[in-house]
């Protein structure tokens, strides 16, 4: 028997249940307005009071209204055929509805329940299984996707049957497994988990090892975010935040990537919606679509199910990355998150903590950028999801709670700079305030040993330096002027300019520049490393300004063109005549 | 409002304040409207018998035995093509008497859009404003607000470019506009000959404050009505938001809310996002564009009301006042239209992309030349140039008061590259500059 209530109480969209029965902390239930059912979710219990959150507009609700309970926590379903799909925060299919309007109630499936897959058996009569084994694997676009025993099965079972290769329904019947107790369960292709709860199937979670390639050089050869690891892009509005996620969502070396829009505006996921069916993934020859998820609640949609959306598009990645599959999560933007939070706290009437956010903001935030990570499955296989998300900070100060939680919580940290978006240096990445805590492990160093060359950490940290360098002596000049200093002070700023230019600075709307590959970014970083190294003989600060501007104009030049064209070659070749002209 | 034979009269109210009156009744819906004493009030909170009902216009008067008649809807606007040429107050009825006008009643704040039907915004819309067609393209389905200081003309440039725009539809919401600023609007708009395409809602600094939160939704429902029912481009005009949000302010604290930065309402993003995210392109051609003015205290841009507003909406436009020109003229600096890429060089001429970065390149260069003077130092000839160049730039393109053609901008641009600079100097793609360059 499900658990009924009334209505007893409504503060917008929190509204008080009188419940007949057993509630549990979290469980969905549905509201009526008429004939209309709300999904909502419990966040409070006082005595047989239930408070919920309704995922949705509570005008003309009365007292009285009825609600069920629903014995189960909001749950993602997860099945082939969630690739390519556009959900919204409670993965409702946003093409399966009609209407212009997201009227009230609207509810689709978030799989289709009638199509049909090439079913292929991994597993046979008599294996060992338990949790997230692999049963059997169809394709997915271009992905296998595992057929895998639900999450939620505790315990070991041994398989009795597995289904012949074939055509099935997500539906169908493609294993049966029996207990320890000697029943049998029958496993179709759809499983559901609670979203606010972390899949758990695997054995290990060692800390990441590998870069996950972004195309974007301030992030790769600066501060690389590593595969399964997690990072933050805070900056304040008009600093391309979202220009940088889109590119990063264009261009990561990911085989899944999920796109959670999180209170952000409309428009944005329309430029995806459009742009992503056509734009072809360079590695694989497919279209971007094919391996994207989009989440979406806008600004506009309702505040509840904002939260939601952050969870949903996490599942969905630890799901596929329970296939060994290398999964990327975006959100944008977090702060819309706890935003959400903050007004359901606000209603609530509990105490608040730091401009007015929930106490426990900081606890709720790095447990889910805990969820991220690189895994060891059962079978031994490797699985893993990136967790990147923005941070929006009110006023554009760093100094704000979400930021500071983030902070805490994230390995990297990607600081977009109100200076830099001014003067348009793309991307706005604060090259002194950034960091990658992954180029610290020694993990991470011996991979890039390996992949790019020997000592590639202490060549970026070199860099680091130069920058830091350009910096104090660009101070000295704005206190003394151009000629109250030494010029070795304006060749040490020059030589931070060209960093800044030739590396840093990357044109996310040029088909070339915008995503360069970390074969190129390795060599453009060395000749750009060489050329600081050089002692150079100036008569004055002119001379030297003249000679790098001239410099960094060859060198944009030469990031404009094809990798390894004739013409890259020939820029190369003027680089190298015009420095060995000057240098000492 | 008359009376129905079924409504329940309420005559006993248990609780006053400013703002709210609480009182218990049976059958009551969450956001229902209701008239308390003869004031129209809404349903905000519900807890078992006793509702709580906000007062738009404040609870003067109201006592423990006034009369309580609950509706049964939420606020609702009748709208029908007869909208067109009305000046309406908050609430819908038509000011300065006039008959009511007739039609199919909708439910203001209505539900959003699916994202997934949305079309990309891809058609320019025109202002004849170098400062904003230029540098910085107003597109259909956009939302930017002017963010400006108190004294600059802000509702001026506002009722132009509303003017200007080639728009089937210009919809007003005035929220805490002052009676000279409103009588303006209706003299502008009365001059021009366009009263036939304009609708206002309007909400006056003699009115309550609080009666102001209805008029964008009520603004907003008359604009959908026009572009998802009638495919008309509609272009939606709100001033001023920060007056607005200030009126959110004052609800949330009457209702013991804690307030987060600025005093504002922790769901002050949401709130303002509901409002700025109804402008859209709709696949049958019509869109709703929407054009705001927050005021900003002491040029400001970190307080929450601009802030938040920033986040949501696409770009944002500055006035300025030139001091070498004495035009007032849209900042080229840091003014950005986040949908310009959209249309430039594809709608306008292939040109309009890099002409526009050369000549805020140029502009940025005289600002620090300005500055070198400042500071006593020599100014190079290449310096002088560019100074002079900023002062024709601001006099023939940038101040408001200039009206012309894109195209007539672009040319006038190239004139004004080839009357100070060298070809090098302005730094354009070669195959451009050999097409325009004005010998």
């Amino acid at each position: 028997m499900k658990t009924t209530g009334r209505v007893n109480g409504i503060i917008s969209n929190i509204v008080i249940v009188k419940a007949d029965g057993p509630v549990g902390q979290n469980e969905i239930c549905h509201v009526y307005v008429g004939d209309t059912k709300m999904m909502a979710e419990v966040i409070k219990v006082v005595g047989d009071d239930a408070y919920v959150q309704v995922f949705d507009s509570t005008r003309g609700l009365k007292i009285g209204d009825k609600v069920e309970f629903e014995g189960h926590m909001l749950e993602a379903t997860l099945a082939p055929g969630m690739l390519s799909k556009n959900y919204d925060g409670l993965q409702n299919d946003l093409e399966k509805m009609n209407g212009l309007f997201i009227e009230r109630g609207s509810l689709t499936d978030p799989i289709d329940y009638e199509s049909t897959w090439e079913f292929t058996p991994l597993a046979k009569a008599g294996d060992k299984v338990a949790a997230a084994s692999w049963l059997g694997e169809v394709k997915e676009q271009w992905i296998n996707h595992k057929i895998m025993v639900p999450f939620a099965m505790k315990g070991n079972y041994t398989v009795k049957s597995v289904a012949k290769a074939g055509t099935y329904k997500v539906t169908d019947t493609i294993a049966v497994v029996t207990d320890a107790e000697g029943v049998d369960h029958n496993i179709t292709m759809v499983q559901k988990w609670p979203v606010k709860q972390a899949i758990r199937a695997y054995t290990e979670k060692p800390r990441p090892s590998r870069i996950m390639e972004t195309g974007v050089r301030a992030i790769d050869t600066f501060n690389p975010l590593a595969e399964g690891g997690t990072g933050f892009i805070p900056g304040p509005f008009g600093a391309g935040k979202t220009v940088l996620q889109h590119a990063i969502s264009k261009q990561a070396e990911a085989e899944v990537i999920i796109i959670v829009a999180c209170g952000e505006r409309a428009n944005e996921v329309v430029e995806i919606f459009k742009e992503f069916p056509e734009l072809v993934d360079p590695r694989t020859g497919h279209k971007l679509m094919e391996r994207t998820i989009i989440i979406c609640n806008t600004s506009n949609m309702p505040v509840a199910a904002r939260e939601a959306s952050v969870y949903t598009g996490m599942t969905i990645g630890e799901y596929y990355r329970a296939m060994g599959l290398k999964v990327l999560v975006m959100a944008d933007s977090t702060s819309r998150w706890a935003q959400a939070l903050r007004e359901m706290s606000n209603r609530l009437e509990e105490l608040p903590g730091q401009d007015a956010f929930p106490m426990d903001l900081s606890a709720i935030i790095s447990n889910f950028y805990a969820r991220a990570g690189l895994v060891k499955l059962t079978n031994g296989e490797t699985g893993s999801v990136t967790f990147l998300g923005t941070v929006s900070p009110a006023g554009g100060n760093l100094k704000e709670p979400v930021t500071e939680s983030t902070k805490k919580a994230a390995r990297c940290f990607y600081a977009l700079s109100q200076g830099r978006a001014d003067s348009k240096r793309y991307p706005a990445i604060d090259p002194l305030d950034s960091y990658s805590k992954y180029l610290e492990y020694p993990e991470v160093r011996e991979y890039l040993d390996e992949h790019i060359e020997k000592d590639w950490v202490d060549a970026v940290y070199e860099g680091k330096t130069f920058v830091q360098r350009g910096k104090e002596a660009n101070d000295q000049i704005n206190i003394l002027g151009d000629d109250g200093v030494p010029v070795e002070y304006h060749e040490r700023f020059w030589k931070s300019e060209l960093l800044d230019f030739v590396i840093l600075q990357q044109d996310a709307f040029d088909d070339i520049d915008a995503n360069c590959p970390i074969e190129r970014q390795k060599m453009m970083y060395k000749m750009v490393l060489d050329i600081c190294h050089k002692d150079f003989t100036f008569t004055d600060f002119e001379q030297c300004s003249q000679f790098f501007k001239g410099l960094i104009n060859l060198f944009r030049q030469m990031n404009y063109a094809e990798w390894q064209s004739d013409k890259f070659e020939q820029y190369k070749q003027q680089i190298e005549q015009y420095v060995s002209e000057k240098s000492k | 409002m008359t009376t129905r034979a079924f409504q329940k009269i309420y005559t006993k109210i248990d609780n006053i304040t400013k703002a709210t009156v609480t009182l218990r009744a049976e059958g009551v819906g969450n956001d229902e409207l209701a008239t308390v004493g003869g004031k129209l009030a809404q349903v905000v909170k519900i807890m078992g018998q006793n509702v709580t009902l906000q007062v738009f216009a404040g609870t003067e008067g109201i006592a423990t035995n006034s009369e309580v008649i609950f509706h049964g809807e939420p606020p609702k606007l009748k709208v029908s093509d007869n909208l067109a040429g009305r000046f309406f107050n908050a609430y819908g009825e038509p000011l300065e008497g006039g008959e009511a006008v007739e039609g199919e009643p909708r439910e203001i704040g209505g539900p959003t859009v699916n994202p997934f039907k949305r079309l990309q915004p891809s058609e320019l819309i025109a202002t004849g404003i170098a400062g904003i067609d230029l540098n910085n393209t107003l597109v259909t389905g956009q939302k930017i607000p002017f963010f400006a200081d108190p004294d600059q003309p802000y509702n001026a440039v506002m009722a132009n470019v509303a003017l200007r725009a080639k728009a089937d539809k210009i919809i007003l919401g005035g929220m805490g506009l002052t009676n000279d600023d409103f009588l303006y609007f209706k003299s502008v708009f009365e001059n021009a000959g366009a009263l036939d395409r304009i609708v206002s809602f309007v909400n006056t600094t003699e009115n309550p404050p609080v009666e102001r939160l209805l008029v964008p939704d009520m603004a907003l429902t008359a604009a959908e009505y026009f572009a998802v029912d009638k495919g008309e481009k509609v272009l939606v005009l709100l001033t001023d938001m920060t007056l607005y949000a200030d009126a959110l302010a004052i609800v949330s604290n009457r209702m013991d809310q804690i307030p987060s930065k600025d005093s504002m309402p922790g769901s002050l993003y949401s709130d303002l996002a509901k409002i700025y995210e109804k402008a859209v392109q709709l696949p049958n051609g019509g869109s709703i564009t929407i054009i705001a003015v927050t005021t900003l205290s002491g040029g400001d841009i970190t307080h929450a009301i601009p802030d938040n507003t920033g986040y949501i909406t696409e770009g944002q436009f500055f006035l300025r006042n030139d001091s070498d020109t004495g035009k007032v003229i849209v900042d080229p600096f840091r003014s950005l239209s986040r949908l310009k890429q959209l249309v430039i060089g594809k709608k306008t001429r292939e040109d309009h992309p890099q002409v526009m970065n050369a000549c805020v390149r140029l502009y940025a260069d005289a600002a620090n030349a300005k500055t070198k003077l400042e500071n006593g130092f020599d100014l190079s000839d290449y310096d002088e140039r560019t100074l002079k160049f900023a002062r024709d730039y601001s006099r023939k393109l940038l101040a408001i008061d200039v009206n012309i053609e894109i195209t007539e901008m672009l040319n006038t641009a190239w004139e004004l590259f080839s009357k100070y600079f060298t070809k090098e100097e302005v730094a354009i793609k070669a195959e451009l500059i050999e097409k325009y360059w004005k010998a």
